[in-house]
């Protein structure tokens, strides 16, 4: 049975791209663009994983990934948090949030790749 | 007298300047050759009347040798072995290792002061990305840019039986990114061109950068130089803050020197001494403007210290011996802060400066308030201490330091944190 991930990210070109690798690479991949709606869409998949932007319009990256901890439906869902920001204190906030990867933009699509495949193993 | 373990170094500097053969001053000076060399190379301490009959064997103040420039190399040193965080360096050699590498001493200096303009200039960028909205969003949008370019080039690359449909849009979003990465890059290369210099990104202190200034002028002008105005000085300052604070700093030295003219303060200077309640009362103006009147219209060897309420200095004249920290909080014990406290009443003491190089200054300081806010609004404070010299060692003085890092004083009641010159005993 294929994988499902969720992509949460507002870049369409960076979205884009990484649908079109993971694609590729046999997983089932949905994609939302507005942090608002993000939770809702999360509750509605039930994804495998979900691969979250950090700042997002509408409820930033770190709140959502909040709410999915708090959540006993969502909270041992696999999440890969994405920044462009790179700051330790990112790291630092996204480690505590209860994020499981974390990748600095920008980042090579093997990375990538590599990163997904280790988190979906069982 | 403060005997250091350089004024060997100092001896052997004057005697061969003078021309002198150690057997000669030896001689005159009643001790064996022997003993004369192993002083001089600062491996036996000298005796207070053995250094007066040697400094009258080479014609000189014993002061002469009894101080010397490498105070400030060794209060330099001490700086960056406490910056290290090492228990490493064997502070109790400084003077030693002053005294016989005095270029390497300079260079540690020197690479210390690199250090701590390189901290400061990662701290400023890092400080401006957090806090600086444009510049943090110019950086987000050339990274999301180069993150799209660069998945999407190497799907372009790497993918050789792509889908026409896919490669046409991957080119387009190609080419709509690398678009957007050059509008992203332009804005920040104009942003950072709006401040280009190291001191207008705040690199270095913009009251670091007027004394700095300050200091090459002595910091005296002349009554003609404050009327006519400097700037054309002020100008070459590299920050705007540094140029706000030196208009700030000219503009209150023109109007004491209007209240005490330059002829008139010398004068009463030369009848009264260095005594500001007197010089104020004398021109009727205040007190800490007569400390100011000191620095920058007199021949005195003096320092000055000026700090608000909070005890932050907001001026920092240095004078040989009594060193002043480059950051953070001076030492509690300055009478400056016992001033300050008690607004309106004068302090003076005679100070000594802890440590191998102790020196001794007469110090007076005076605090004054004010209301810009009239009744209603807050007090401010604003404290000065003048630090003269003190011509005869005093049995009765107060002991202080510099800055509790670098104090050796571990006995010390005011202490705020460990000294590096007790961290590893």
């Amino acid at each position: 049975m294929e994988k499902h991930v969720l992509l949460i990210e507002d870049e369409p070109n960076i979205a884009e791209a990484i649908r079109f690798i993971l694609s590729r690479d046999g997983w089932q991949v949905s994609h939302e663009a507005d942090g608002s709606r993000a939770l809702a869409r999360v509750r509605d998949l039930r994804p495998d994983l979900v691969i979250l932007d950090h700042m997002l319009p509408g409820l930033s990256g770190l709140e959502i990934l909040a709410a999915l901890r708090a959540d006993p439906a969502t909270a041992a869902i696999r999440v890969l948090m994405l920044t462009a920001r790179g700051q330790g204190r990112d790291r630092e906030a996204a480690v505590a949030a209860g994020a499981d990867r974390f990748m600095i933009k920008p980042f090579s699509n093997a990375d990538i790749l590599a990163e997904v495949r280790a988190m979906m193993e069982p | 007298m403060p005997l250091s373990a350089l004024t060997g170094t100092r001896l052997r500097e004057r005697r061969l300047a003078a021309g002198l053969r150690q057997s000669d001053v030896a001689a005159l000076a009643g001790i064996s050759a022997s003993y004369l060399n192993l002083i001089e190379h600062n491996r036996r301490r000298v005796t207070d009347e053995v250094l007066v009959r040697l400094a009258t064997a080479l014609d000189l103040d014993v002061q002469v040798l009894s101080t010397g420039n490498e105070v400030a190399l060794i209060e330099d040193l001490r700086v960056a072995a406490a910056a290290s965080g090492e228990a490493g360096p064997e502070i109790d050699r400084l003077e030693d290792f002053v005294g016989r590498f005095p270029g390497w001493s300079r260079l540690v200096s020197q690479l210390q002061g690199r250090v701590v303009g390189l901290e400061r200039a990662l701290q400023s960028l890092n400080d401006r990305m957090t806090h600086d909205p444009h510049l943090s969003q110019a950086v987000h949008e050339v990274v999301q840019a180069l993150s799209s370019v660069r998945s999407t080039a190497a799907i372009l690359a790497e993918t050789e039986d792509l889908d026409p449909v896919w490669r046409v849009r991957f080119h387009r979003n190609l080419h709509q990114d690398s678009e957007r990465m050059a509008v992203g890059a332009e804005a920040l290369v104009a942003y950072l061109d709006a401040g280009s210099g190291a001191e207008e990104q705040g690199i270095a202190a913009p009251l670091e950068e007027l004394e700095a200034w300050l200091k090459t002028r002595d910091w005296r002008f002349s009554d003609a130089e404050l009327s006519g105005g400097l700037e054309s000085e002020v100008a070459g300052l590299a920050s705007v803050a540094a140029r706000s604070l030196a208009r700030g700093y000219l503009a209150q030295a023109a109007s004491d020197a209007l209240a005490m003219p330059e002829a008139a303060f010398r004068a009463a200077l030369q009848l009264s001494g260095p005594d500001p309640l007197t010089l104020a009362a004398q021109f009727g103006t205040d007190v800490l403007a007569a400390m100011r009147r000191v620095i920058t219209a007199s021949d005195m060897s003096a320092g000055l210290v000026v700090c608000d309420a909070s005890g932050t200095l907001l001026l920092r004249k240095p004078v040989t011996g009594f060193p002043l920290p480059r950051f953070g909080s001076a030492c509690p014990l300055w009478p400056l802060y016992a001033a300050l406290g008690r607004p309106m009443v004068p302090v003076e003491a005679v100070v000594e400066t802890v440590g191998p190089a102790a020196m001794q200054h007469r110090v007076i300081a005076f605090c004054q308030t004010r209301y810009p806010a009239g009744l209603r609004g807050p007090e401010l404070r604003e404290a000065a201490m003048l630090i003269l010299p003190q011509p005869e060692r005093s049995s009765d003085v107060s002991r202080v330091g510099s800055t509790c890092r670098i104090c050796p004083r571990n006995d010390c009641p005011a202490r705020r944190e460990p000294s590096i010159l007790s961290e590893g005993r």
